[in-house]
């Protein structure tokens, strides 16, 4: 193979490693070309007018990215750490609800407090909520051997189901409560607890500056949650690979045995691993409510809340290699391909499924290349080592 | 006389084997680089080589798992193709794989029928199979019970049965793929006398080894590979141990080590009737009692799978025991996990060092810190010191001679020899009290077997209570001060290495004990 000659050379290779993610998305696009052209619809137009326009046309568009993208990267910096130590958290949903429902309640309990206090504590909350969630799964795994993907998907229903019954019940609204058909939902947080919008911080900036203010930037919807989230990506990185903690859940991730002979105390970790994975989610869940939800609403379910973001959450972190900085780019890549899919189907009038499948595609792309690449370094490890017993027979005819 | 070209099974001989100019390149890699090799009809021809030498490579194009990039195999002077395993046995090449392929829950004569075709067509044919087994095992003094199913038989049995498995499918000539690696001294004897009986019938043998003395006592030819290359062929009365090791390493080497007297002091290991499961749950230390004294190296020999890595992991806390306790230095650390006897001064070189001793995908530097990352010289409260880290690891790799790239490459693609040294560079570092090897060595190529044993060495004159696990009772014997002979969780003696025989040994490891033995323990 050609390619293989010419990827001996080791930085060639190490430019074609990196840029696989990107080879998969565009072969993906391609191949959502050709469906969209069975579907009578102009996929130039479609990419060009739909999804980029949506995604990145205007100053609204890329608030709205990026909003979608805070969600994504929460989550997916918490797959960064869980799934480095070894454990595979699907329960990003019901991590992000229990961490939506603490924010709620606490902001709802204390109204009345200095939102100086309010916003981080709400935050904190959710942070915790979602940590506990997750360490339940943990705790199952280390000490009673319940294998976590069954638990973290098990609990995403039950934390579901009390979301449900929450906001129906306690948390509703005075005024839904008092209704005929009353919608389940609480009350409105106070508007002092809003995660502060960029925008506003923005003009400041440009005022400092002498800059004319730039009015559109400051009506866009977009919150201070990216920043916290980019923030956050940067000190789970510093965690993972400068601190003896995040050196000990890698090494439990990669080798409970090795680690174990090392005197590391590997169930501990598997616990702090999803109580960490989980505690990002809750988090994700609480910046919904305070940067765009502002209340909980139980119509619609979970989704309706978390926009599928427990799950697209683990595609970005596998998407940025489970590196909490490459999270970064992935989540803003999938932030983009939701909004820009929205406006996509209303350009060329295709169903919404396309987008869904177009992700999907994306997804079956990055898995594969990942594969590819796996089996590549491993094959030619393998070779002639001693005791390789399975060398695959067409070796040596290509 | 036609009937001189036959052998006793009435198969062909074949007269002269000879592989040409062998080229067998894998991506990256030239595995084979214009090999040449022959063997002929009534001798033993030893291929000799260090892992990745290209020994397997060759024999594997030969018994036609690999196919060549170029190169010619010729049988009897004629061209011949070998695309598949099936090719290799119809011609009449058989091979004997250094773990068996046989099914443990039927017996020898199912074993041997298993993948013929049966004379009866759809009928199993077993009695025909049984007589022809009885028959072979006649000529060729290969005692076996066809009836008796595999998993009752001892390792050296079972490797009866697949020499049978190969003579019945009429193979003159026989690849032998290290047969005497899970050998006890006598069962190689035994297996020489095979051979030696083959080779007057007329077989053509190749013998794969790594072990000098064998070689030297079976062979009649010997071609040493290295690194792909072939160095040279010689006739086995012209070689000896010391110019085989040059030509496979390409320097001298240390054959014999000095041991210069070390004062011995207390014991610093102490086991006591020792009991614990295997991970199947049968019982594999059966109240094994032994102690280790500062200054000194206790080997400990015996098959592998009589109990050596029960034993290792349950004094290293890996594993819960069932009875008995253990002793450091006075101090009962029984049922105490690895974080105590870490900090107690304890290291432990695991046997399987790739599942249990590294972390594969960790770089060299991650796994040089593996149980230290906590202590002060690594990090700062929870924060690795990447400076500190990068001095002290640039250190080990200078001293212990570890061969990588950089710091930064993951040790899986490292040699084994190397990934070996790194383990020994991080646990000697640690300045241990007591250390465990477990087979420092196997695996490992000459000339990093002489730098382990050297360091292991040292680290006995610096005081080192050491207890060495090994199945090579050379290693064993050129290193230890005691050696314990353990067999099926028992230890069956021991004795000085002054006093001590490889007969003697051998019959303890074959768990014939011995009055003897036992008063000299004592």
């Amino acid at each position: 193979m050609q390619l293989n000659q010419l990827l001996r050379n080791p930085r060639l290779e190490r430019v074609f490693v990196t840029l696989l993610p990107l080879v998969a998305v565009i072969a993906a696009l391609v191949l959502g070309a050709f469906m969209l052209i069975l579907m009578n619809a102009d996929p130039i137009e479609a990419y060009r007018d739909g999804l980029y326009e949506g995604a990145f046309g205007t100053k609204n568009a890329v608030a709205d990215t990026l909003i979608k993208a805070t969600p994504l990267l929460l989550v997916g910096i918490g797959i960064c750490i869980s799934f480095r130590g070894g454990v595979i958290n699907i329960g990003g949903e019901g991590q992000m609800i229990v961490g939506g429902l603490a924010a709620t309640w606490l902001g709802l309990e204390f109204r009345d407090a200095s939102p100086d206090v309010m916003i981080p504590a709400c935050l904190i909350g959710s942070f915790l909520a979602g940590a506990i969630w997750g360490g339940l799964a943990g705790v199952l795994k280390a000490y009673f051997n319940v294998n976590e993907i069954l638990s973290t998907i098990m609990l995403n229903q039950i934390a579901s189901l009390w979301m449900g019954y929450l906001v129906r019940s306690v948390l509703i609204s005075e005024k839904q409560k008092n209704s005929a058909s009353p919608i389940p939902e609480t009350d409105r947080l106070p508007r002092e607890f809003d995660l502060p919008r960029i925008g506003e911080r923005l003009d400041d900036i440009y005022k400092f500056f002498g800059l004319p203010s730039d009015k559109l930037w400051a009506t866009t919807l977009l919150h201070n949650g990216i920043i916290i989230a980019i923030i956050l990506a940067v000190l789970v990185y510093i965690f993972l690979w400068r601190t003896t903690i995040g050196y000990r859940i890698r090494a439990v991730g990669k080798n409970p045995r090795a680690s174990r002979y090392a005197g590391i105390q590997v169930k501990h970790y598997v616990v702090l691993s999803l109580v960490l994975s989980g505690g990002f989610a809750g988090l994700a869940g609480g910046i919904q409510v305070l940067g765009v939800r502002h209340r909980m609403n139980a119509e619609g379910g979970a989704i309706a809340f978390t926009g599928n973001a427990g799950f697209n959450g683990i595609v970005a972190a596998l998407f940025g290699k489970l590196h909490p900085l490459g999270t970064i780019p992935a989540a803003v890549l999938f932030g983009a391909l939701l909004v820009g899919g929205n406006k996509l189907q209303r350009v060329v009038q295709v169903p919404s499924a396309l987008i869904t499948v177009l992700i999907g595609l994306v997804i079956v792309f990055v898995v594969g290349s990942d594969i590819w690449t796996r089996r590549r370094t491993q094959r030619r490890v393998s070779v002639d080592g001693a005791g390789s017993e399975a060398q695959p027979e067409t070796e040596g005819i290509t | 006389m036609p009937n001189a070209k036959l052998l006793p099974t009435g198969q062909a001989r074949i007269e002269h084997m000879e592989m040409r100019g062998i080229v067998k390149r894998f991506p990256g890699v030239l595995a084979a680089d214009h090999i040449n090799f022959d063997v002929r009809a009534g001798e033993v021809h030893a291929l000799l080589g260090e892992n990745g030498a290209g020994k397997s490579t060759l024999m594997k194009i030969l018994y036609g798992l690999y196919q060549q990039n170029e190169g010619d195999i010729f049988l009897n002077g004629e061209r011949v193709f070998i695309k598949s395993p099936a090719d290799a046995i119809a011609l009449g090449i058989g091979m004997i794989h250094q773990h068996f392929m046989l099914v443990p829950s039927l017996t020898v004569a199912e074993n041997v029928a298993l993948g013929l075709k049966s004379s009866r067509g759809l009928l199993l044919d077993l009695d025909v199979v049984t007589n022809r087994i009885n028959d072979l095992a006649k000529t060729y003094g290969l005692h076996i019970d066809p009836s008796a199913p595999v998993w009752q038989l001892a390792v050296g049995e079972r490797q009866r049965v697949e020499i049978i498995k190969a003579l019945y499918r009429g193979a003159a000539l026989l690849i032998l793929d290290e047969p005497t690696a899970v050998l006890t001294p006598q069962e190689v004897d035994d297996l020489f006398v095979t051979f030696n009986q083959m080779v007057d019938d007329g077989h053509a043998l190749i013998f794969i080894s790594h072990k000098l003395h064998e070689v030297l006592a079976i062979s009649h030819r010997i071609s040493v590979l290295r690194d792909g290359k072939h160095v040279g062929t010689v006739p086995t009365r012209e070689a000896t141990k010391q110019s085989l090791a040059r030509m496979m390493v390409g320097r001298e080497v240390l054959l014999q080590y000095d041991r210069p007297p070390v004062e011995v002091g207390p014991p610093r290991l102490q086991v006591t009737d020792a009991r614990a499961a295997s991970d199947q749950g049968t019982e594999a230390l059966r109240g094994v009692s032994l102690d280790v004294r500062a200054g000194e190296i206790l080997g400990l020999a015996g098959v592998s799978g009589n109990g050596q890595r029960e034993l290792a992991e349950v004094i290293f806390g890996l594993r819960p025991m069932t009875g008995g306790t253990i002793n450091i230095e006075g101090r009962d650390v029984t049922g105490q996990p690895a974080s105590i006897l870490n900090t107690m001064g304890m290291s432990y070189i695991p046997e399987e060092r790739m599942v249990d001793g590294v972390i594969k995908d960790f770089t060299v530097a991650e796994n040089l810190i593996l149980q230290d990352h906590g202590l002060p010289v690594y990090s700062r409260n929870i924060f690795l010191r990447p400076g500190a880290i990068a001095q002290r690891c640039a250190e080990l790799i200078q001293n212990f001679n570890i061969r990588t790239p950089s710091q930064e490459t993951p040790i899986k693609s490292l040699s084994g020899g190397n990934i070996q040294k790194l383990v020994l560079a991080r646990e000697l570092a640690r300045a241990p009290r007591v250390l465990i090897a477990a087979q420092p060595t196997r695996g490992v190529d000459i000339g990093a077997t002489e730098y382990i044993h050297q360091r292991l060495l040292d680290q006995r004159a610096k005081g080192t209570a050491t207890l060495l696990i090994s199945e090579d009772l050379d290693e064993i014997m050129a290193l230890s001060d005691r050696i314990a002979v353990i067999y099926e969780g028992e230890i069956m003696g021991v004795v000085d290495r002054a006093n001590a025989s490889i007969e003697q040994l051998g019959l303890l490891m074959a768990g014939v004990r011995q009055e003897t033995t036992a008063e000299q323990s004592a």
